[in-house]
This record gives C-alpha cells, sequence and structure tokens, in this order.
C-alpha cells in the first residue's frame, strides 16, 4: 500500500498521550459483548450483527460465548428470578473492565411484567452503564448505546478498574447456581453467614463509598 | 359435588340416558371409584375418591376395554381460599390405540393436601406432579424427587394458588 511509508515520513518516531487516552481507545474500538440474550430483544441483537446493521463497524460484533472473554455484558430480555442469580455469576466470571447494557424495557424495569416471577430492573443484579428502551429496541438503537458506552469509556481512567482480589473471587458463592444433590432443597439453600453474597465489582464499590 | 353448574346438569342427563363405556367399565369393576361423572363440552370427568386412585389408574391403563396408556397431563386448580374443598388434581389420560380421552379429577381441602403418586403407573407424572407441587403445594405420597421445578430453589409459597400476591412477598434483590 505505501501507507506505512507515508506515515513513517509524516509522524515524528515518538508521539506524547495520556495513557489513559490510549488505553480507553483500545477498550472502546473492541468491545466483545457477552451474549445473554432472554427473550425477543435478543433477536434485534442478533440483528445488529447482521451484514445490513453491521455492529461491527464499531468494533463490537464478537459475541462471545465465554464470559472470560468478553467486555460487555448485553442484557437483552426479561430477567427471572432464577435467572438472576446465574446473570450475576456470568457477571462475576467476566474480567475486568466490563460494562453492561440493559436492552429493551424488560430488563430495564420490568416492562410489562410487574409479577412475582420478573425482576424488576436488571439493576437490582448488576450495575448497568447503558438503559436501552424500547419494545423491542430497533439494531439501530443497540448500536447508538454501543457508541454511547465508547464515550463512557473514553472517560474512565484506567485506575478504575483492576480485577478483585483472588481470595475474595475465591470464597464468594452465587445461590441458586449450586449442584443439586438429593430432593431435599430447603437445606442446601442455607448460607454461610461469613461468606459474601457476590462479589462487589471495583466500580460498584467506589460508586457505594 | 354441585359446585360446577354447567357440568351437573348435563351429568344428571348422561347418567340417566347412556352413561359412557368408560364408566360403566368403572363402575362394573368397583362401584366406588365414581364418585361423580361430569360430561361437559364433549368431555367426560370422573371425580376419584383419593383412596382408589392408583387402583382406578391401573385398571384404566391395563384394561382392555379403556387401555389408557398415556397420561397427558397432570394439573391442580385452586378454586379460592373460601372454597370447600379447595383444591384438585386433574388427570389427563389418553389411549393411542383406542383414541379417547377421560379426565380424573380429585379434590382436596386445603388441610390434608396429599395424593398417592401416579409415577408407578406413568412415568411421565414425575414431572407434572413436581409442577403440581411447586405451583399449588399438593403433595404427591410416594413420589420419588418432590421438590421445585419452575419456581427458584428457594421460593416461598406456591405461586398459581388464588392468595399468592401477583408481585409476590417482597421485592427482588441479591441481599
Amino acid at each position: 500500500m505505501g501507507l506505512e511509508n507515508i506515515i513513517a515520513e509524516a509522524l515524528p518516531e515518538v508521539l506524547t498521550t495520556r495513557l489513559d487516552s490510549l488505553i480507553n481507545w483500545a477498550r472502546k474500538s473492541s468491545l466483545w459483548p457477552a451474549t445473554f440474550g432472554l427473550a425477543c430483544c435478543a433477536i434485534e441483537m442478533m440483528n445488529a450483527t447482521s451484514s445490513r446493521n453491521d455492529l461491527a463497524r464499531f468494533g463490537s460484533e464478537v459475541f462471545r460465548a465465554s464470559p472470560r472473554q468478553a467486555d460487555v455484558m448485553i442484557v437483552s430480555g426479561r430477567v427471572s428470578r432464577k435467572m438472576a442469580p446465574v446473570l450475576r455469576r456470568i457477571y462475576d466470571q467476566m474480567p475486568e473492565p466490563k460494562w453492561v447494557i440493559s436492552m429493551g424495557a424488560c430488563a430495564t424495569s420490568g416492562g410489562v411484567f410487574d409479577n412475582y416471577a420478573i425482576v424488576q430492573g436488571v439493576d437490582k443484579v448488576v450495575p448497568v452503564d447503558v438503559y436501552i428502551p424500547g419494545c423491542p429496541p430497533r439494531p439501530e438503537m443497540l448500536i447508538h448505546a454501543v457508541m454511547m458506552l465508547q464515550e463512557k469509556v473514553m472517560k474512565e481512567s484506567v485506575r478504575d478498574r483492576r480485577d478483585i482480589p483472588e481470595a475474595e473471587a475465591r470464597e464468594a458463592i452465587v445461590p441458586g447456581t449450586l449442584p443439586i444433590t438429593d430432593g431435599s432443597t430447603a437445606r442446601q439453600n442455607t448460607l454461610p453467614e461469613s461468606r459474601p453474597y457476590t462479589i462487589a465489582s471495583r466500580h460498584e464499590r467506589r460508586r457505594s463509598s | 359435588m354441585e359446585n360446577n353448574e354447567p357440568a351437573t346438569e348435563t351429568s344428571e342427563s348422561l347418567e340417566s340416558s347412556a352413561p359412557s363405556p368408560i364408566v360403566a367399565a368403572l363402575q362394573r369393576e368397583h362401584p366406588e371409584w365414581v364418585a361423580d361423572v361430569i360430561a361437559a363440552f364433549g368431555e367426560l370427568t370422573v371425580v376419584v375418591p383419593r383412596e382408589h386412585l392408583i387402583a382406578a389408574c391401573t385398571f384404566l391403563k391395563t384394561s382392555p376395554d379403556t387401555l389408557f396408556n398415556f397420561l397427558s397431563d397432570i394439573c391442580g386448580a385452586d378454586r379460592g381460599p373460601e372454597e370447600e374443598p379447595r383444591f384438585e388434581v386433574n388427570y389427563h389420560l389418553f389411549s393411542t390405540t383406542i383414541h379417547h380421552r377421560l379426565r380424573l379429577k380429585v379434590v382436596l381441602n386445603e388441610e390434608d393436601m396429599h395424593v398417592p403418586t401416579v409415577t408407578g403407573i406413568w412415568k411421565t407424572a414425575n414431572w407434572h406432579e413436581r409442577e403440581t407441587f411447586d405451583l399449588f403445594g399438593v403433595i404427591f405420597d410416594g413420589h420419588p424427587d418432590l421438590r421445585r421445578i419452575l419456581l427458584p430453589e428457594d421460593w416461598q409459597g406456591h405461586a398459581l394458588r388464588k392468595d399468592f400476591p401477583l408481585r409476590g412477598y417482597e421485592p427482588y434483590s441479591l441481599k
């Protein structure tokens, strides 16, 4: 292409910038989502990666099945109370830095499902960075949310987000996801008092303090 | 059993005119198995006393006249806290060879919500009975693994009872 030659001639060998700017630029340019499609919003989420809408233009098209490889969790759909501990566990398994997009009316506020089975907003389970209204939102709205999240990422500092201490992560247990061994369920769900219920991520602690 | 208005009318007319061959076979085998017969909307329902349920089901599955080899569904029903008896358990039977259907109904008082399990007759009853236990609190005696199937493990109460609040007892939190 010859582009390398032009750049090498046009630019100096050394560039100075803030570390935050460089790292945030790298982070925002490849926000890999963890799939958490729970209902009809997931269809629109899938459509956002299609060739027509092309979420890949913003570096966010690589949906990861493993939370270990994901940066942003797109909660698309209604979160039932039975699913909530599972969702929290997936979130806990994502490495820092991590963000959450609450997609659609149900994930944001429970939507029309104001009943015993549905959590009234996923922000009761995980901290949410961007909320998307709509039932379901169009793919363009999800892309807009990703762009808003990119703006938010650019405003952060690398000091804000670190992985939690390993000892704390090992001790934490999430209820509802324990293996079931026999018919009696009541005793298994008694939690030891000393253990933390979930792991509070770094920015959650910062928010509360 | 006078609580089902359209059913009671039709049941009397049906019993007086021509009893169904299924009901006739049941009554011929053991008269006490049939507490009441309800025929409505082309569907036949037999109210079975709880203590005769297993015997009646075994007969219905094995007798060549009935051959109900397929249990379509078990469902509970809550008639309301003020009703007596309050709960009922319905068994929907189907025969894949004779192609006829039958509904068995067991009525329960709130104080004594025990029904013998039919998992020994139809294995598919396992999950159906777990669901009925989960949502209504009916206890199936002798069930091999009677625990919740739909609601979370640590759930309080039974969600499809009429006196269960729609939004649950308390808002959700991870504590």
